[in-house]
């Protein structure tokens, strides 16, 4: 099964703390600069939705954003464009991207500090229903690939999977890591 | 592009009907010619209009972004999918709702697109439509084959075409109307959608159906084609009919409708909308866009004659089953319930009690009531469209439509339901108060996706819902239920002219710098399905206009007389006196080291139409084209407070003076010496500013200097209460436009 459009979510610490008003200029800032290796486009401010997508920086390949789905907020990395590769490779990709936003964020000063990641819970979407659909069978097809990637970004850690029951919705795991890690950690457990 | 965009024909194919999948096949074939060079830009525009997919800010390859003008810089280089389209660029997805009326599986469709498709956000637009922003035309063929195995056609959602054919949310449930023509307007929509004798329009056109001709529902005074439910006696037996009206219009200068027969029986209906079609296709104009509405044919023909034409139309057109076959099911058309009538909730929390006096009304069938669920500015999530499938699914027979206040309702609840359903919506975010009052605001994109957007709409309607919703509890009822509605340019999508409070967006100059402003719309009439139109009052900042809000309605709540509406309030206090209340917030920030004036709401870029001005900041200092610019928009003023007061005539000539002036304040930036002499003006404008471009709106392109030449050809011929009217919002759209032109060429202080 071949995983294309994968979404990474990193839960953050302290939600009710973070103040989602000073990233709308954080993301013009990245737009101005184009400091992604994505095509950045604009900004669409959600805030007025509840537990919606928060404030979304469109790109042409991607989407960045910090997230309200579900009323679990994090730093999303949305893949729009196909990717040539491996599974193993793109759910690479959108990890450290959604990582790499995680730790620009977190260090930029109009935020104030608030916003960090929590260190353990990281959500995958695979933003696909055809190829797949939020099934056991999908669950059972796609466990080896989950498995080697987060042995590896954990470094063999113990983490717990859990999944999305309504049929309808996207397939998602939450991954939650046993330890805390920061994000500086993660990165480099990625290119080790 | 998604992966899986190859796999969905075919595991669609047995769930689409067949017009519809060709239909898509062929658009899709239309896309492939278009990347391969073999289909013109001009022509691959409008098939992709016709199906729904529009243009969106930015799409041109450039952006402002701040700082400097940014070259987007997309992967398929200088493909385009119009002219100065670019092929990668995020686009719209509009999709037709007909009378908005959805089932839960329809939800869930909608759900999975926009999370599949767009940004997780589905958009309920003012004509009861969906929007999708930033799609990919990549996707859409598949977007629109996984809405057709649901049953929605995006066809004709856009271009020059039969636009989604809207009606009364409550048809069918209203205790006030006249009957339930919810049959009749899905018969019209089947019936013109992809209709032969409607392809050939030079613009669009909107029918929409009332079931009375009270209250706001049907807004059948601002539509193209209007119908309203009537009966009379024949022969001691009671027939349905419609009040049939034409060429009403918002847009920049806004129409009202005018009657085109008292009583269409049902069985007239849909061949007298075709001959109207045929009419429409034959004489409409075709060149020049800004005068192709079919409310222009009617101005110019006189309604007699556009009816004696289309009877005379009528009488050609071949027969056709579809006028009458749906016609034996429609007096028996009734939608039912799920549950059992129940008794109205005895007890209730102060949350609850607040909800149900906002947000529920009664049905005309004992027991039963409807449920408004409010959207801030229209929009939902992709998670709430599912739980609201789900919640249709447990309460009702899926009965649920979208209105064109950007809500839902959710029709045949059982009033004993009332606290479980609240509670269902209260747990997904859709339990909010406050639907249809002051706080429930209306707007249109603006320029958060519009390529036409001057301001920010829905950063201004955010901002006031914030504000007024901590405020809404101190509100009586009268303030509680006004109307706000806010369009982000003239063209009116937000449908500004029909609020008690108006608002679209003008761009203005201050210190040298374009500022974002909203021009003040007030006396508009929302009831008597859009009974009246606003004037505007004047342009404020942007950054202001909370405050333009907060004192009018101060003033409102003070000053109104028992039971006096706002429109009647604004009468009779006068457009002068309130106009002086505002006056000091139309002014420049007192200290020039603000920049928070020269951003818009939710957008913290410097503000622009394209290049700013490049002087510093420099306080007092104002151009003499400014001055003569607010001269004439003093007069435009003046001439609607004569309007108002019965003075036609003067009204007319002071319109088209104030026109002059802001024509002569452009022409003398170059040429000093000009005269008053009205032809010179004109002529001399003409020259330099129509001729060479200069002041072509960029998407508007020579529309308002049209309405300067217009109305000097017929300065002479004596103004009528409508010719007057429309002269004003002419005017001051021609006023808008030349402060927009003054911005665009920078004019140096010292001029």
């Amino acid at each position: 099964m071949e995983l294309q459009h994968v979404n990474v979510k990193l839960l953050v610490k302290n939600p009710q703390e973070v103040d989602l008003e000073p990233l709308i200029p954080v993301f013009h800032g990245w737009i101005q600069d184009q400091v992604c290796e994505e095509l950045l486009l604009d900004v669409a401010d959600y805030r007025h939705v509840y537990a919606g997508p928060g404030v979304v920086l469109i790109g042409h390949e991607c989407n960045y954003s910090v997230d309200n789905t579900d009323n679990r907020l994090g730093v999303r990395y949305n893949r729009k464009a196909v990717l040539d590769g491996s599974n193993q490779d793109r759910l690479k990709q959108a990890v450290r991207a959604a990582l790499t936003a995680c730790q620009r964020l977190e260090a930029e000063p109009r935020l104030e500090g608030r916003l960090h990641f929590n260190g353990q819970e990281i959500e995958v979407f695979i933003n696909d229903r055809l190829v797949t659909l939020n099934r056991d069978a999908t669950r059972e097809a796609v466990r080896p690939d989950f498995q080697m990637f987060f042995q590896k970004l954990f470094r063999g850690s113990e983490y717990s999977l859990s999944y999305g029951s309504d049929p309808r919705s996207l397939f998602a795991v939450c991954v939650k890591a046993s330890q805390t890690f920061s994000v500086a950690d993660l990165l480099e457990n990625l290119t080790s | 592009m998604k992966a899986s965009n190859s796999l969905w024909k075919e595991q669609l194919s047995a769930k689409m009907p067949e017009s519809l999948a060709r239909e898509i096949d062929i658009f899709e074939t239309e896309v492939a010619l278009r990347k391969q060079g073999k289909l013109d830009e001009r022509l691959f525009a409008e098939t992709r209009l016709r199906r729904g997919i529009y243009g969106q800010r930015y799409d041109n390859g450039q952006r402002h972004d701040g700082r400097k003008v940014q070259e987007i810089a997309y992967p398929s280089g200088k493909l385009t999918k119009g002219p100065n389209t670019m092929w990668d660029a995020p686009g719209m997805q509009r999709i037709k709702i007909p009378g908005g009326g959805l089932n839960a599986e329809q939800l869930e469709t909608l759900a999975d697109l926009a999370e599949e498709y767009s940004d997780g956000i589905a958009h309920v637009t003012t004509r009861q439509d969906f929007q999708l922003h930033y799609v990919h035309i990549d996707d859409t063929p598949t977007l629109m084959r996984r809405l057709a195995a649901a049953n929605i056609t995006t066809r004709e959602a856009c271009g020059n075409s039969v636009r989604n054919v809207t009606a009364c949310p409550y048809a069918g449930v209203c205790p006030d109307e006249v009957f339930d023509v919810t049959p009749y307007s899905r018969a019209l929509s089947r019936f013109l959608l992809g209709h032969p004798d409607c392809q050939n329009f030079g613009r669009k056109f909107k029918p929409a159906f009332s079931g009375c001709s009270q209250h706001a529902c049907g807004l059948t005074n601002l539509h193209d084609l209007g119908l309203i439910a009537v009966k009379r006696s024949e022969n001691g037996k009671e027939m349905r009919g419609f009040e049939m009206y034409v060429g009403g219009g918002l847009g920049a200068v806004p129409y009202q409708a005018k009657l085109f027969d008292p009583f269409v029986p049902p069985e007239e209906l849909l061949p007298l909308a075709q001959a109207i079609a045929r009419v429409f296709a034959r004489h409409g104009e075709k060149k020049n866009r800004n005068r192709a509405r079919i409310k222009f044919l009617i101005q110019d023909w006189g309604i007699e004659k556009f009816k004696e034409v289309v009877l005379e139309e009528r009488k050609n057109l071949p027969p056709d089953p579809r006028w009458t076959d749906y016609l034996k099911d429609a007096e028996q058309f009734q939608e039912a319930p799920l549950r059992p009538g129940g008794e109205w909730p005895s007890w209730a929390s102060e949350a609850f009690e607040r909800w149900l006096r906002t947000n529920t009304r009664p049905q005309k069938q004992a027991c039963y009531v409807v449920v408004t669920v409010a959207l801030p500015l229209g929009d939902i999530t992709a998670n709430q469209l599912r739980s609201m499938a789900d919640i249709v699914r447990r309460f009702t027979k899926e009965t649920v439509r979208t209105t064109v206040e950007q809500n839902f309702v959710i029709r045949w609840v059982s009033q004993s339901d009332l606290p479980e359903l609240y509670n269902a919506l209260q747990f997904v975010g859709l339990g909010e108060p406050g639907a249809g009052t002051i706080i429930d605001i209306v707007t249109c994109p603006g320029t958060d996706t519009c390529k036409l957007g001057i301001s920010s709409s829905r950063g201004l309607a955010a901002e006031l819902r914030k504000r007024l919703a901590e405020k809404s509890f101190q509100f009586e009822e009268p303030v509680e239920n006004l109307h706000i509605k806010i369009s982000g340019c003239f063209n009116s999508c937000g449908q500004h002219h029909v609020a008690d409070l108006g608002f679209y967006g003008v761009s203005r100059k201050i210190a040298g710098y374009a500022v974002p402003h909203f021009q003040v719309v007030l006396g508009g009439e929302w009831e008597h399905n859009g009974g009246s139109y606003g004037l505007p009052v004047a342009a404020i900042p942007s950054k202001n206009i909370p405050e333009v809000v907060a004192r009018l309605t101060d003033r409102y709540a003070a000053n109104r007389s028992s039971g006096e509406s706002f429109k009647d309030f604004v009468k009779r206090i006068g457009k002068a006196e309130l106009k002086a209340v505002l006056e000091n917030l139309a002014r420049p920030p007192a200290d020039p080291s603000d920049r928070s004036f020269f951003s818009d709401w939710g957008d913290p870029r410097e503000y622009t139409l394209g290049d700013l001005g490049t002087g510093e900041c420099a306080g007092e200092v104002v151009s003499a084209i400014d001055f003569n610019l607010a001269a004439a928009e003093r007069e435009v003023f003046e001439a609607q407070v004569a309007w108002e007061n019965g003075r036609v005539e003067q009204a007319g000539k002071t319109a088209y003076q104030s026109m002059l002036h802001a024509a002569k304040a452009l022409v003398k930036v170059e040429f000093p010496n000009i005269s008053d002499d009205p032809d010179q003006v004109v002529s001399e404008f003409r020259t330099r500013y129509y001729d060479t471009q200069k002041f072509f709106d960029p998407f508007a392109g020579g529309k308002f200097a049209n309405y300067l030449f217009d109305a000097h050809q017929k300065s002479k011929e004596p103004y009528t209460i409508d010719s007057s009217r429309y002269l004003i919002d002419e005017a001051q759209l021609f006023i808008d436009a030349a402060h927009s032109c003054n911005n665009r060429m920078g004019t140096p202080a010292s001029i």
